[in-house]
């Protein structure tokens, strides 16, 4: 009963820029209302696979199924009311508020005549609320620090009111301290709003702590998929990142902690 | 010849220099910070209404029809100003109904409708490659029509075939530069580069056949080609008309997915924008109102470039309010420069052209110093 299916998955997904695929015959199911993270080495294909879920590339084998249906045979916008995406450095025009930013979120509910109804107004009011830019939002993109400018692209994207939400490295340029701030407003979102979140993590340990599904990508193929605790394992994380680590438990939340090993004795440079 | 330029008029001097330092003002103080605005419901049609944006229309509609009344008053013939505006409205026909009715309506309507046309068109380019030193004169949409133009005129072709020669011009140019731009969809900044190269060597061209024509010929070709409104007539007003009867209105459906484009490609068919397709309307809507004006009176320079900077300083980034808003401004801007023309060095004539690129030097050259970012 394809009609009744609900969420995100991808049956065979191959994909190349016209040359080598990136991809190779992927399959995977993301798990609705989860969290999802997708690890990897660089050039593993994660970002590719991020951008073939999100219909910005065309496959050149295999399908991505959205609610059941392939994404591809489906209009672009009625797509873009179930699924968001933020772009891994997304570039906001010259001197525009945080306001006009969420509210081009909108577009996709928006028709002709239509243009900014009620449910357009509270959308971006609570998108506002829930990543705490109230304040702020009449303030210009670009004098904002990093951290709230993220949390300003998120509230677009939020704004979008679309079920699953894709997002490619949120984290990147964030200090720890707002890295932690991010993930865990997404977090919130996922219980909350009972939001299904897919993102591209650099960082293993967070993918770990946050995610309650991870994709371990190497070289255009799963190399492991499944909850973190059973998945990250020294012996994945040779096979992933090509890296010999010890796993322990994480002090604070029990899960699965990366530490590398020291390559030989004497490269440790305090010691030399 | 330069003796018979009078001395400029005191009165006009004196406006153009307010008006300099006005905008001067407006270009240094951008519009930032809080915008109040309201939703408007009407059955099932809804809309968000800034309110900065809807009183500045007002005002700006204002002055543009203050400036049209100036135009059909002012000239050389004397005609009283009640008259005047009696004979254009209600009092049709009488003793100036030649001067009024058939040389200076026509003229303010031109300018009205022409002025509008170009910022219309700079506005969409500029949110297109997001770049503030873009419009379609600078692409070399303008020269193409005028190459295309000028060859017509000079071959000694049927003066009337000038504005379609025009409009060929500039809609060829447009397909070219689209064209070689071109890869697997259009980057802005390949589309600007492109362009550039293109005006270069279109520029060229006209300069090979002004040279390469006798000087009689090349003088009618090169005053059209400053861009004049001497010559409006009313067929002039219906083809501008026409075309921004079509135009602004799709303009207007543009600027809503324009400013979904400005997020990015990425980020825009993640909101469910057909990015591609949404370039190419924009790029044949702006190239279809430049071609317009220049088929009309002549490639006009500065307007499409500075009048967008005026409008975003004022209201802030594109909406449609907006764009209406750029367009009334930009109407203001060409009945200004044109009375000016008119007025400045009286009964000497300049053409239009020239008075707009001579507003326009400076105020790029501020523009330039108020971005602070590299292009």
């Amino acid at each position: 009963m394809p009609s009744e299916e609900h969420g995100l998955r991808a049956a065979g997904l191959s994909v190349g820029y016209g040359g080598p695929l990136i991809l190779e015959g992927l399959t995977t199911t993301i798990p609705t209302a989860g969290i999802t993270a997708i690890i990897g080495a660089n050039a593993s294909g994660k970002s590719t696979l991020l951008r073939a879920l999100a219909r910005l590339l065309r496959p050149a084998g295999g399908t991505v199924f959205l609610d059941g249906t392939d994404i591809a045979r489906q209009s672009t916008r009625s797509v873009a009311t179930r699924l968001g995406l933020l772009p891994q450095t997304p570039r906001a025009p010259d001197g525009i508020s945080v306001d006009d930013l969420v509210r081009r979120g909108r577009y996709p509910h928006q028709r002709m005549f239509d243009q900014w109804s009620r449910a357009d107004e509270q959308a971006v009011r609570r998108a506002l609320e829930l990543t705490g830019m109230v304040e702020l939002r009449e303030q210009a993109i670009d004098r904002l620090s990093g951290g709230q400018r993220q949390r300003a692209w998120l509230a677009m994207a939020l704004a979008q009111d679309a079920g699953t939400m894709l997002l490619d490295e949120p984290t990147t340029h964030l200090d720890i301290a707002h890295q932690v701030e991010i993930l865990d407003l997404l977090v919130e979102l996922n219980h909350s709003e009972g939001r299904t979140v897919v993102m591209v993590l650099h960082d293993l340990n967070q993918a770990c702590r946050y995610a309650s599904y991870v994709i371990a990508m190497a070289e255009g193929r799963i190399a492991a998929a499944g909850e973190p605790s059973q998945i990250v394992t020294a012996e994945v994380i040779q096979r992933v990142f090509g890296l010999a680590a010890r796993i322990i438990a994480d002090p604070v939340t029990g899960m699965p902690l990366c530490i590398p090993e020291r390559k030989a004795a004497g490269t440790d440079p305090r010691r030399s | 010849m330069i003796a018979a330029v009078p001395a400029p008029s005191p009165y006009v001097l004196g406006a153009v220099a307010a008006s300099f330092v006005a905008l001067t003002a407006v270009l240094r103080r951008p519009h930032l910070g809080p915008v109040a605005a309201g939703r408007l419901r009407w059955g099932a049609c809804s809309a968000r209404l800034q309110w900065r944006v809807v009183w500045l229309g007002g005002a700006v509609a204002a002055i543009t029809l203050a400036l049209m009344a100036t135009g059909l008053v002012v000239g050389d013939f004397p005609v009283p100003a009640w008259r005047a505006l009696a004979t254009a409205i209600w009092d049709r026909g009488g003793e100036f109904d030649f001067v009024v009715n058939s040389l200076r309506f026509p003229r303010v309507v031109v300018a009205t409708l022409a002025g509008a046309c170009l910022a219309t068109s700079g506005a969409l380019f500029q949110s297109l490659v997001d770049n503030p030193l873009v419009s379609p004169d600078i692409i070399g949409i303008n020269t193409g029509a005028a190459a295309c133009a000028m060859a017509i005129l000079l071959v000694g072709a049927d003066p009337a075939l000038l504005p379609v020669a025009a409009f060929g011009g500039a809609v060829a140019t447009a397909a070219v530069i689209f064209l070689l731009a071109w890869r697997r969809g259009v980057s802005g900044a390949r589309l600007v580069l492109v362009g550039i190269g293109i005006n270069a060597l279109l520029a060229a061209v006209i300069s090979f056949l002004l040279v390469r024509f006798p000087i009689e010929q090349v003088s009618a070709a090169a005053t059209w080609q400053a861009g004049t409104l001497a010559a409006a007539s009313w067929r002039n007003v219906l083809v501008l008309a026409a075309g921004l009867a079509v135009l602004f209105p799709a303009a207007f459906v543009l600027a809503r997915r324009l400013r979904v484009l400005q997020l990015g490609d990425d980020a825009a068919s993640a909101l469910g924008l057909r990015v591609e397709a949404c370039r190419v309307a924009v790029i044949v809507v702006g190239s279809g109102l430049a071609a317009v004006v220049v088929a009309v009176v002549g490639p006009l320079g500065f307007v499409a470039l500075l009048v967008p900077h005026v409008a975003r300083s004022l209201a802030g980034t594109m909406t449609g309010g907006v764009l209406v808003l750029t367009a009334l401004l930009g109407a203001v801007m060409l009945l200004s420069a044109d009375l000016v023309a008119q007025r400045l060095f009286a009964p000497t004539v300049l053409p239009a052209g020239v008075v707009t690129a001579a507003m326009g030097g400076p105020f790029l050259l501020a523009i330039l110093r108020r971005y602070h970012r590299a292009f």
